[in-house]
């Protein structure tokens, strides 16, 4: 057990892509320890895609180094694919295939002869929930059954490494919690899962270490608590019955939440982060709301949730989470 | 014809589905590892693919036995009376020119499938597992093989209607047949380079259109070379596909002719070769 605690699944150093003038990933480090969910958290166009597939020897890096189980993407790539497997980001598999044919396809791909594929296959489907659309064409299915048979597909052979690159983005919160269950089961049985995604609450959920990445570089790592510590571990929302009050809201938040107050675009509408320790975040947050109505202020609606990914982004950076390319198209 | 039209909206299933431990970790743990399945076992798995998809989506049939049966009918009524007096004594001559014209054309449709096809998510899925590089391309073209050997057939059994009538009998037809197959097999690599290498499926189309119609017109597959200004001649001698209709005529007439067989293996050899190897390399950089 502490053999394997040590052992790292994955290990970069000073990873670089670029395409052009776009620097996709630009010098990223990682060290994922062997049998852990890894969450590489980050917005669109960070470089999380880019990054997954070099790790999964789809790109040939640009700069630096990448290992899978000590062996180099690059020279031992044939090696590293025998020990992989990656969910793309969008359907890996055959869209105009049933999904009984597209397992046992890829099960004679790995070697099986027909009958045992088939055989693999039947099970995968059943294990799935998938065995009443098994004959039917995954153009289809709907995203959550896709979904699914994208990750049956990638355990047709259990995999050291399976790659997760936004497993859960489009799909409804069912289906979401279904693949974070599956996720669980799959690395409790021993496979380390690289995930990618978007949402703080996801990676918060299966990882027991994160990544945080933004314009091709790493922001911030740590555990979900380290980071949470950092970033606050929840967030109050508060929207006031007067625009003109706003102002004075803002300062009596500062004064009572050490961690800074984000003005929204709605003029109504205020966030500020909360730091859990010491105390609980929802005991300091219904104190701060207690100091909003003895300043006089009016508030119709409040919550307190995690922090979003743009709240992250700036509480790590000084700026919201943006994609480049759509800030070249709004310019 | 009767087009069924499918309903595409995903049924709901009565029952909701919740991951279960038990059944996902016994797959997980049920898995034997087989060893790593051979060239050809990883090739005609991918092969298997190709004819699920023309089950599926059997229209891609229309292109290899209705263009071929036009090409036939068009060419035989529009130059059977000049060139040769009668259409019957002409198709003797053009019957198997007209078939490896035909097919040489279709293998275009080689490089517009792997050019839509390379772009799909599924490709990642096949790029990353530890078989031999070459097969899902291999795969493809056998695929493409088998339709070419239906475009083939096609043709034959039309000009058999017609009155095409080959000395070579079944054995020399046959050959023939096999003969344009195999070198279509290796012709096609070209067109799995082009359709890695060009961006969009049209200007696959336009590139392949650009190679295919000098080369299959000016060849001896409507009319004898001797006929032709000494330049063009020239051309005739150097071009596969002439020494391919001239292989191919010869077996089907009973009269095999070891020179063009020999050009048109060679030929073969050297395209699946230099193209193979350029398909390959820009696979596997994409
Ligand atoms: N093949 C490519 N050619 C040119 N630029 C690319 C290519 N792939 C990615 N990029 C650029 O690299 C950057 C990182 O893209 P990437 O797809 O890795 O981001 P991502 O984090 O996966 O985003 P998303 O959440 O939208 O999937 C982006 O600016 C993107 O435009
Ligand atoms: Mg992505």
């Amino acid at each position: 057990m502490s053999d394997r605690a040590n052992t790292l699944a994955i290990e970069t150093k000073g990873l670089v892509k670029t395409f052009g003038k776009t620097r996709a990933v630009d010098g990223v480090d990682l060290a994922v320890p062997a049998g852990t969910v890894y969450g590489v958290l980050g917005p669109n166009g960070a470089g999380k895609t880019t990054a997954v597939r070099v790790l999964a020897t789809l790109t040939r890096p640009d700069g630096g180094e990448a290992r899978v189980f000590g062996h180099d993407v690059v020279r031992e790539a044939d090696t590293v694919r025998s020990k992989v497997s990656l969910t793309g980001q969008y359907a890996s598999v055959d869209e105009d295939l049933t999904g009984l044919e597209n397992l046992i396809l890829l099960g004679r791909l790995i070697g099986h002869r027909k009958a045992a594929a088939k055989r693999r296959a039947e099970q995968l489907l059943d294990a799935f929930g998938l065995t009443e659309a098994a004959g039917r064409q995954v153009k289809k299915y709907s995203g959550g059954m896709r979904r699914r048979v994208d990750i049956a597909a990638s355990i047709i052979r259990t995999p050291e490494v399976l790659f997760l690159d936004e497993p859960t983005t489009g799909l409804d919160p069912r289906s979401r919690n279904q693949v974070w269950d599956i996720v669980r089961i799959i690395v409790a049985q021993g496979t380390t899962v690289l995930l990618t995604t978007q949402y703080l609450d996801e990676a918060d959920n299966l990882a027991g270490r994160i990544a945080v990445i933004d314009h091709g570089k790493v922001i911030a790592e740590g555990t979900p608590g380290e980071l949470k510590a950092s970033v606050g571990s929840g967030s109050v929302h508060v929207r006031l019955r007067d625009a003109g009050q706003r102002g004075e809201a803002e300062r009596v938040l500062s004064a009572n939440l050490s961690l800074g107050v984000n003005l929204e675009a709605d003029p109504v509408a205020l966030t500020a982060r909360v730091d859990g320790n010491g105390g609980g975040a929802a005991e300091q947050a219904s104190l701060a709301l207690a100091a909003l109505a003895r300043s006089g202020i009016t508030v119709d609606e409040f919550s307190l949730g995690q922090p979003s990914l743009d709240e992250v982004f700036l509480a790590l950076t000084d700026h919201p989470a943006t994609d480049d390319a759509e800030k070249e198209a709004v310019a | 014809m009767t087009t069924q039209s499918t309903t595409t909206t995903p049924t709901t299933t009565s029952s909701v589905y919740t991951p279960a431990a038990s059944a996902l970790s016994a797959v997980l743990s049920a898995d034997e590892q087989p060893s790593r399945p051979s060239a050809l076992a990883a090739s005609i798995a991918f092969g298997w693919r190709a004819m699920l998809k023309i089950k599926h989506v059997p229209d891609q049939l229309f292109d290899v036995t209705a263009f071929p049966i036009m090409m036939t009918l068009m060419f035989t009524y529009l130059f059977g009376g000049a060139l040769a007096g009668n259409t019957t004594d002409y198709l003797q001559y053009l019957l198997p020119g007209i078939m490896v014209m035909s097919v040489v054309m279709i293998t275009m449709y080689t490089g517009v499938g792997v050019n839509t096809d390379i772009e799909k998510g599924v490709f990642d899925r096949f790029r990353t597992l530890p078989i031999w590089r070459p097969a899902a391309l291999v795969g493809a073209i056998l695929g493409d093989v088998f339709r070419y050997t239906i475009a083939s057939t096609t043709i034959l059994l039309l000009g058999l209607a017609l009155g095409f009538r080959p000395g070579g009998g079944v054995l020399g037809v046959l050959a023939g047949v096999g003969l344009l197959v195999a070198f279509s097999f290796a012709f096609s690599w070209i067109w799995t380079m082009f359709g890695l290498l060009l961006r969009s499926e049209k200007s696959v189309m336009g590139v392949s259109m650009m190679v295919l119609f000098p080369m299959t017109f000016l060849s001896n597959v409507f009319v004898q070379p001797v006929t032709m200004p000494g330049w063009l001649q020239g051309f005739v001698a150097v071009n596969p596909v002439a020494h391919l209709v001239a292989a191919v005529r010869g077996l089907m007439y009973g009269e095999p002719d070891g020179y063009e067989i020999g050009w048109t293996l060679i030929s073969g050899g050297a395209i699946l070769l230099v193209f193979g190897a350029l398909t390959m390399r820009l696979y596997n950089r994409k």
